[in-house]
């Protein structure tokens, strides 16, 4: 039995009468890549803020990296990283004030700093780019850069909150490599996505529908149940009854 | 704290690399000091003088020469009617008028008193006014002259004095005005954009994920502006005593002292309005509806404040800045020591708590 490093039992958020995540259970394996699958305003993004603490469940029980949501959210800030849909870093600091600032925000002592940052910028093919402003380099770069600086701190959990949107094929084949890479040094990916090719590459996936877990498995064997081709479809069967769209 | 360094440091980085940052911290005061000390005088000069001269006696002449030696007339002798005065006005070729009657000086000298008519273009009362002291003072003066060392008989001369600002310096009161203004668009503007911007790029979500504590989010992003509001504090101080010639007569350290309290009170309402707001635009245009148009209007630097209906003379005791305004006139201006201001400082301090006091608690329930 793999170790569970993200455990949900009948998760509720409610705004109102407004159930965004409805009883949702669920458990991650640690080094798992664990894709988070729903329409727009599923309930993904809302799922996924109570995951990192930035907020309070209505009802049910979580932990992450063995903490408690309810009272150990510091605890689980120190052992997470995150990557937000919308851009996630500062324009106006250069790529080295970046990693910098983040790693020190996470407590990274500064010698390592130094070191981890050097052999990052080299993997990426940065060191050049060192001293520029993050605001002028390609989108592209800017994903790889923002997710690198996400795992800086070494953290248990990485959180992706749809990490590629607007980022071109290729390059996004590339954001997987190094996903994959992250995944097997262990760091267990917790990613929201609606690209479903890109569900295919995940371990196992869930998909809500209107803030509830409709399907929980690895791709092919989801493909099998729904008896579809590929992903697409096993998402359209399920999203087909959806009631909500839109944010 | 090496947490803390690396937030502060980065909020430095943001500010330097942002001209327009730069430019409205700095260029802001330079601009106020030399608009309201030059430009915006309430000091007449030039003023064009028309004078009607029916007596050409020594008397007269000798007046209208110390009228045109004094640098505040411009004087034109073309004698016209009576009726080429309205012309003048209208056409604004003369401010003023100065007629003297037929036996002017002969009637100075036998009856020992003489008519002198001013005319102004009433369309501009403060000038009018204005004038008209000018005048009346270079007559009284003349007058002693032609009769030195005796009183005149029955003759009342006021002499006026400004105290604390004898030259008349129009600088000395908008100085605190502008600092008020300056600290609180430094502080309260800067500030709420700069956290609201964070808002808007969605780097706050990061933060807010990180371990860093949001209480210290908010600490760090103040810092900075303290930082700088202070030099930008000294700043106004250094133009003041250098380019306006406004003596500073109260303790430096007082005044300095007195600033940061109120300066921490602007961070404090900017991070309230950050709060509350998402959008930049939102967050600056409310830190100007909130705290400059009132600073402008209520802390008696432009208006005066004794002259307002009872209403707003109430609301204007709401205006934090109305407080500061009040403290750094007695210090600087006055000289006076704590002990005469202990109790604006008092107020200022408890609306600073309250104003810190909501911004966190509000920064608190958002997260939850």
């Amino acid at each position: 039995m793999a170790e569970k490093v993200i455990v949900c039992k009948e998760l509720t958020k409610r705004f109102g009468d407004f159930y965004a995540v409805n009883k949702i259970s669920f458990a991650v394996n640690k080094g798992e890549i664990f894709g988070f699958l729903g329409a727009n305003g599923a309930g993904k993004t809302t799922a996924m803020r109570i995951l990192c603490g930035l907020s309070h469940p209505s009802s049910g029980e979580a932990q992450v990296a063995g903490y408690d949501v309810y009272r150990q959210a510091e605890s689980i800030k120190k052992n997470i990283g995150y990557m937000s849909q919308k851009f996630s870093l500062y324009e106006n600091l250069t790529v080295a004030e970046n990693i910098e600032f983040f790693g020190g925000v996470y407590r990274v002592p500064a010698a390592e700093i130094q070191k981890r940052s050097d052999a990052l910028l080299q993997k990426l093919g940065l060191t050049g780019e060192a001293k520029k402003l993050v605001g002028a380099l390609p989108l592209g770069w800017k994903q790889k850069l923002a997710f690198s600086v996400a795992i800086f701190h070494r953290p248990r959990i990485v959180f992706l909150d749809e990490p590629t949107g607007g980022v071109d094929p290729v390059t996004r084949r590339q954001f997987w490599d190094m996903i994959y890479e992250a995944a097997a040094s262990g760091i267990t990916v917790f990613v929201t996505t609606h690209y479903m090719d890109e569900a295919e590459y995940c371990d196992r996936v869930t998909i809500m529908v209107d803030g509830k877990v409709e399907a929980l498995d690895a791709p092919s064997r989801l493909k099998a149940q729904f008896n579809a081709n590929n992903m697409d479809e096993v998402f359209y069967q399920l999203a087909r009854g959806a009631k909500r769209s839109g944010d | 704290m090496k947490q803390f360094f690396a937030f502060i440091r980065k909020e430095f980085f943001h500010v330097f690399r942002d001209r327009r940052t730069l430019l409205i911290m700095f260029g802001l005061p330079v601009a106020q000091i030399v608009l309201f000390g030059f430009a915006l005088t309430s000091e007449v000069k030039d003023i064009t003088l028309t004078v009607i001269d029916q007596s050409h006696d020594v008397n007269s002449q000798q007046l209208v020469s110390k009228i045109k030696s004094s640098s505040y007339f411009v004087v034109s002798e073309a004698a016209p009617g009576f009726n080429d005065i309205a012309g003048a006005f209208k056409n604004g070729t003369a401010k003023c008028a100065l007629i003297f009657p037929a036996n002017f000086g002969s009637d100075l000298q036998h009856r020992g008193r003489a008519p002198l008519q001013i005319i102004t273009d009433g369309s501009d009362p403060n000038t009018a006014k204005t004038v008209v002291n000018y005048l009346t003072a270079i007559t009284t003066a003349y007058q002693q002259e032609i009769n030195p060392g005796k009183p005149l008989p029955y003759l009342i001369i006021p002499e006026p004095r400004m105290l604390y600002n004898e030259e008349g310096n129009g600088s000395l009161n908008f100085i605190p005005g502008v600092m008020a203004l300056v600290l609180m668009i430094v502080c309260t503007a800067l500030t709420s954009v700069s956290v609201v911007r964070e808002k808007e790029l969605g780097t706050m979500e990061i933060l807010l994920v990180s371990p860093f504590r949001p209480l210290m989010v908010l600490i760090a992003k103040a810092i900075p502006y303290l930082i700088l509001s202070l030099l930008n504090f000294i700043l106004i101080l250094v133009l003041a005593v250098f380019v306006l010639n406004v003596g500073i007569k109260g303790s430096i350290v007082l005044l300095f002292l007195e600033s940061m309290l109120f300066i921490i009170t602007c961070l404090s309402f900017g991070l309230m309005i950050s709060n509350t707001t998402n959008s930049q635009q939102t967050a600056l245009l409310l830190s100007m509806m909130g705290m400059m148009i009132p600073t402008m209007i209520f802390t008696g630097f432009m208006f005066p404040l004794e002259n307002m209906p009872g209403v707003f003379q109430v609301i204007a005791n709401l205006v934090p800045s109305h407080w500061y305004f009040l403290i750094i006139k007695a210090v600087m201006l006055k000289g006076l020591g704590f002990k005469y201001i202990w109790k604006e400082t008092l107020v200022l301090l408890g609306m600073t708590l309250l104003l810190l006091t909501i911004a966190l608690k509000n920064f608190k329930t958002r997260l939850s």
